[in-house]
């Protein structure tokens, strides 16, 4: 029964985004796709942290392979906007393999500092290639060059849907994948890892697949990020780009598969409206998170769950 | 430049980056060690250091070192009270939870930064240094002549560089005395080892660990007031300082003091010396990659003990 | 559908006094007040992209500052086609992902005519796209090579400030002929860094003259002496062009590590827009030079128009705020924003502009322009705007620092900053 209604809430979510499009007026239907995005990256961080229970200070590496895989393969490559998508995602996945081979031989806080520094590497190798990446400022992807099958997705509706579609993938997926052995294994780490060892599971092999979905993840979004806002630029390597991901899922709730998008539009209008009262927004911003983390610990639909809604998915 | 004392002044400037991470890293050496948690607005802490310095010097007239000297005494206590203040108001209230606290913490570097930009401004401001005098120096060498001294272009270093360093080793040496040979030291260490078995034997942990959290704070402040003549006061300044510091911190291994002396040596020595043989932005990505795989292939930390 | 949008941090600049402001707020706007009856008497919205918070700060404040008294002044001799202009302001956090952000608000929420303001390079770029697309008027006081490189859209203008590849180009004979032939460059490794690098470096061979080390510092970096010794020892100039907050420390350490004997020293003002001269630590800059967007110290034979825009933005002769002289002004930069606004004003009048219809009469309007003489309109100095690429020229100066003051010592002229053009954005359709 259960099952059922985690079923209902997740077509649920799908069916407010969809109907969001026609309800919103411009700026919130920008603003939404937008968010869509980033809640791809916010989900792809919360499979390695909240159900795998690995924090990683370093998944702006993903989202800026993805972002820079897509970009440069269509403006150096000449590709078009699916096999260049592909091979960002693709560059996203590879590089989650190879850092998680390496960081994956430790945990907790090294964890957290040997992501952030291969994290740090990358965003310095991209300055590094300023010739071809045009370091900090980053390069543009043309209006004309953004279209499949003769579809501009430079349009407000192409760009709403393109995300919606993007973001309905992969929340369903996630959604699956974490009902599925393969999602309870990561939590039986995350809960014991020393017991899920010893009831059999390859806990390494387990850890490092759940990093490469997260980079796909991350990948995804990182290239769909280039695709409908035309804009590649080092500044989404930085530091300030894998904090994000942590700070949305934690006030959405870790390891419940709708906090990362209630985290995202939080984060998003707390900054967006604030800035509409005052000049001195981050104040407001930071007072907030204050008050969430003594209000609601488990973060908001965490908290949800505990309070109210036992079965949140 | 010849090889030689190209080699001779980055090691110096080496030292010197080492100094300045030490002075940096080792108040979050403490709260890390003691409390656990991730302190994200560590920095800032440093931040509120450089501009409190910046405000006592500027209010205090006469010859810089007499500000400089007040800014010693004021500023560590001031931001060492903020924190502490911190910690009774946030901290405490959300039972230091790891997940919380990297929250809550954010939150306070907004408040913080933002506060700054507001009462100080946008701009880097300056701190007189008390004394910065340019030394030149010598470099030995066989020449025609045979051995023979020569002052190569360039190769110098300024006093107030040299006095960083030793300020450094000074705090480093009483902060190791006050942690093993005093019974606040001794009440810290025995919450860091076992906090349940602490409060059991009536350690007031709840205190503590606002005497911690005040005293890593002002730490970070102290190592600002002294870092703060060689750079500027600037309200973004606390970011580079956090991150730097968090990586000497567990590099070092987890709340070992040495391990931190040892891990700001060689990030400082390695960005110094890499920098003689690679173009500046290679060298930092080369000394960047190589600390982080000596943390792959030895996860504990140079002086940690493996976990249990 | 769409709700009024609800403004709630606009800044309403009449010039008029707080009465008239309030007046003009509620739309009760008699012709008697300065404006002349026009068929609307709405504002004129000009969204402003302010870098309030971030890296750029020090300067977002200055570009309010100048944004705030061009707008006064526009509204006092009866604002753009009898209508009062309002600025509507946006913090962009100087950050390419909220800068896009903004200009959506600004066309989609704030419904505002044009966008204008922006500063930082990865801002412009990572708007300028979205811009295009919302179909917005962008005006850019950027000074970066990004519009007349062609690689924006018809909707991105620079009209008010020259951009890098100009300035540079115009410094090579005077440090040529005046300061030395093998030049040492030290500059941030990033774009802007390479825009320095890549054109200064042809354009002193032109002259006849090389480039003997290219030393490009990492950004993030705090101490810089360990950089140093890659200047080969036949430098004649140091040309360095160095940004953020560390830039004290580098001026600093550069001329602790050269001591008594220094080669010829030459840089952007860029590293030091907002610090004062005077600053401890920046002794060593006596005598070395600068170029100058527009000269900060008043000069002896400052132009009428110079004097009274530097009156107009509150500023004494040293480059700082008069109401506070430690708050010093990136004044090399900021007359952009004061002509940009005059620019928009001109093509607005031009284009007999009525509202968002008209935007792209307006740009046709804008693309018009040739010449812009030195004028209150244009107190840097005469100005040649090339409507193909979208950029503005104009003359740029070379100060010497002596006793603690810039001092103009060339001016180098529109013609010195000319390049082929790059792109023509009129043959874009909008």
């Amino acid at each position: 029964m259960d099952w059922t209604k985690s079923n209902a809430l997740h077509i649920g979510t799908l069916v407010v985004l969809f109907a969001l499009f026609f309800i919103l007026p411009a700026y919130h239907v920008g603003a939404f796709s937008r968010i869509m995005v980033l809640a791809i990256y916010a989900i792809g961080f919360n499979l390695l942290f909240g159900y795998t229970g690995l924090l990683s200070l370093g998944h702006a590496m993903f989202f800026a392979a993805g972002m820079y895989g897509f970009g440069l393969s269509m403006n150096l490559g000449g590709l078009s906007v699916l096999p260049a998508f592909l091979i960002g995602v693709g560059a996203a996945g590879l590089l989650a393999l190879g850092a998680g081979y390496l960081a994956l031989r430790t945990i907790g806080v090294a964890f957290m500092i040997v992501t952030l520094m291969f994290a740090q590497t990358f965003y310095l190798v991209i300055l590094y290639y300023g010739e071809y990446t045009r370091g900090d400022e980053g390069f543009i992807i043309q209006q004309t060059q953004r279209q499949i099958a003769g579809i501009d997705l430079t349009t407000e509706t192409a760009r709403y849907f393109t995300a919606f579609i993007l973001f309905a993938v992969c929340f369903l997926a996630m959604a699956r994948l974490v009902q599925r052995p393969f999602g309870k294994r990561l939590i039986a780490i995350r809960e014991n890892e020393e017991r899920a060892r010893m009831l059999g599971y390859d806990v390494a092999r387990l850890k490092l697949a759940a990093l490469v979905v997260s980079g796909l993840f991350s990948g995804v979004a990182g290239a769909a990020y280039a695709l409908l806002f035309g804009y590649v630029g080092a500044s989404f390597a930085s530091v300030q780009y894998s904090i994000f991901p942590l700070l949305w899922v934690l006030l959405g709730g870790a390891g419940t598969t709708v906090g990362p998008l209630i985290g995202v539009i939080f984060m998003f209008y707390l900054i967006d409206i604030s800035s509409g009262v005052t000049n001195a927004y981050m104040l407001v911003a930071g007072l907030a998170l204050v008050l969430l983390t003594l209000f609601a610990p488990q973060g908001l639909a965490g908290t949800l769950r505990k309070r109210a809604l036992p079965w949140l998915p | 430049m010849d090889f030689g004392p190209h080699l001779m002044l980055a090691s110096l400037e080496g030292a010197v980056i080492s100094a300045i991470l030490v002075l940096t890293a080792m108040g979050l050496s403490i709260v890390f060690g003691v409390m656990r948690v991730v302190n994200v607005a560590h920095g800032e802490f440093f931040m509120l250091g450089a501009v409190f310095a910046w405000a006592v010097t500027t209010m205090i007239s006469g010859h810089a070192a007499l500000g400089f000297v007040a800014a010693l005494i004021i500023v560590p206590v001031l931001v060492g009270a903020i924190a502490a203040g911190v910690d009774q108001l946030i901290l405490k209230r959300i039972d230091y939870d790891v997940d919380r606290t990297i929250v809550a913490t954010i939150g306070v570097l907004y408040i913080v930064q933002q506060s700054t930009l507001m009462l100080y401004g946008p701009e880097a401001r300056p701190v007189e240094p008390p004394f910065n005098l340019r030394l030149a120096l010598p470099w030995f060498e066989f020449g025609e002549n045979g051995f023979q001294m020569i002052w190569p272009w360039g190769l110098s270093v300024t006093t107030y560089k040299l006095f960083v360093i030793g300020a450094a080793i000074v705090v480093l040496g009483a902060l190791w005395l006050v942690l093993t040979r005093t019974k606040i030291g001794l009440v810290m260490r025995a919450t860091q080892q076992d906090r349940d078995m602490a409060q059991a034997f009536g350690v007031p942990v709840g205190q503590v660990y606002s005497l911690v959290f005040g005293l890593g704070a002002g730490l970070a402040a102290l190592g600002a007031v002294l870092v703060v003549p060689i750079q500027q006061a600037h309200y973004l300044m606390g970011g580079d300082p956090l991150l730097l510091a968090f990586i000497v911190v567990i590099i070092g291994g987890l709340g070992s003091l040495p391990g931190t002396v040892i891990a700001a040596l060689l990030i400082g020595m390695s960005d110094g010396i890499i920098s003689v043989f690679f173009s500046p932005t290679l060298a930092k990505i080369i000394a960047t990659f190589l600390v982080a795989m000596v943390l792959v292939f030895r996860p504990q930390g140079l002086m940690g003990r493996v976990a249990a | 559908m769409k709700n009024p949008p609800k403004i709630s941090r606009r800044k309403t600049l009449l010039g008029l006094g707080a009465g008239a402001g309030a007046l003009a707020t509620t739309g009760v706007l008699p012709g008697s007040l300065g404006f002349a009856q026009a068929q609307s008497s709405a504002p004129i919205k000009i969204g402003f992209q302010k870098h309030a918070t971030g890296i750029g700060a020090a300067y977002g404040r200055w570009y309010d500052t100048t944004t705030t008294a061009a707008v006064a002044r526009i509204n006092e001799m009866g604002g753009i086609n009898g209508r009062p202009v309002e600025i509507i302001t946006e913090d962009d956090a100087t950050d390419p992902g909220r800068g896009a952000e903004v200009l959506e608000k600004f066309a989609n929420q704030h419904e505002v005519d044009v966008a204008f303001g922006t500063l930082f390079s990865h801002v412009v770029i990572g708007s300028a796209p979205r811009a295009g697309e919302l179909k917005l008027p962008y005006f850019v006081v950027s000074e970066g090579h990004h519009v007349a490189s062609g690689m924006l859209n018809r909707y991105t203008l620079q009209p008010g400030i020259t951009d890098v590849k100009s300035q540079v180009i115009s410094m090579a004979p005077f440090v040529a002929d005046n300061l030395g032939k093998k030049v040492t460059m030290i500059y941030p490794d990033f774009a802007f860094g390479h825009d320095h690098r890549d054109f200064f470096s042809e354009a002193i061979e032109a002259q006849g003259g090389e480039v003997v080390a290219k030393i490009a510092i990492p950004p993030t970096e705090t101490t810089f002496t360990r950089y140093f010794p890659n200047i080969p020892r036949e430098t004649e100039v140091i040309y360095h062009v160095m940004v953020g907050p560390a830039v004290l420390t580098f001026v600093k350490e550069m001329g602790e590590f050269f001591g008594p004997s220094r080669p010829e020293i030459f840089g952007f003002i860029d590293s030091l827009e907002a610090v004062d001269i005077q600053s401890p630590g920046l002794e060593f800059l006596e005598g070395t030079y600068f170029w100058e967007g527009m000269p900060r110290h008043k000069q002896a034979n400052e132009s009428e128009a110079a004097s009274a825009y530097r009156a107009a933005v509150g500023v004494n002769d040293r480059g700082a705020a008069i109401d506070d002289p430690a708050n010093v002004a990136t004044y090399a930069h900021m007359f952009g924003c004061w002509e940009t606004l005059n620019v928009i004003k001109a093509g607005m009048e031009a284009a007999d502009y009525q509202g968002p219809a008209d935007r792209t009469k307006l740009i046709e309007a804008v693309e018009a322009m040739t010449e812009m003489p030195e004028s209150l309109d244009h107190p840097q100095g005469d100005k040649l705007f090339n409507g193909k690429t979208h950029q503005a020229f104009g003359k740029q100066f070379i100060s010497k620092v002596s006793d603690g003051n810039l001092e103009v010592v060339h001016t180098a002229s529109i013609e010195d900053g000319l390049y082929a053009d790059e792109v023509d954005y009129t043959t874009q359709s909008f």
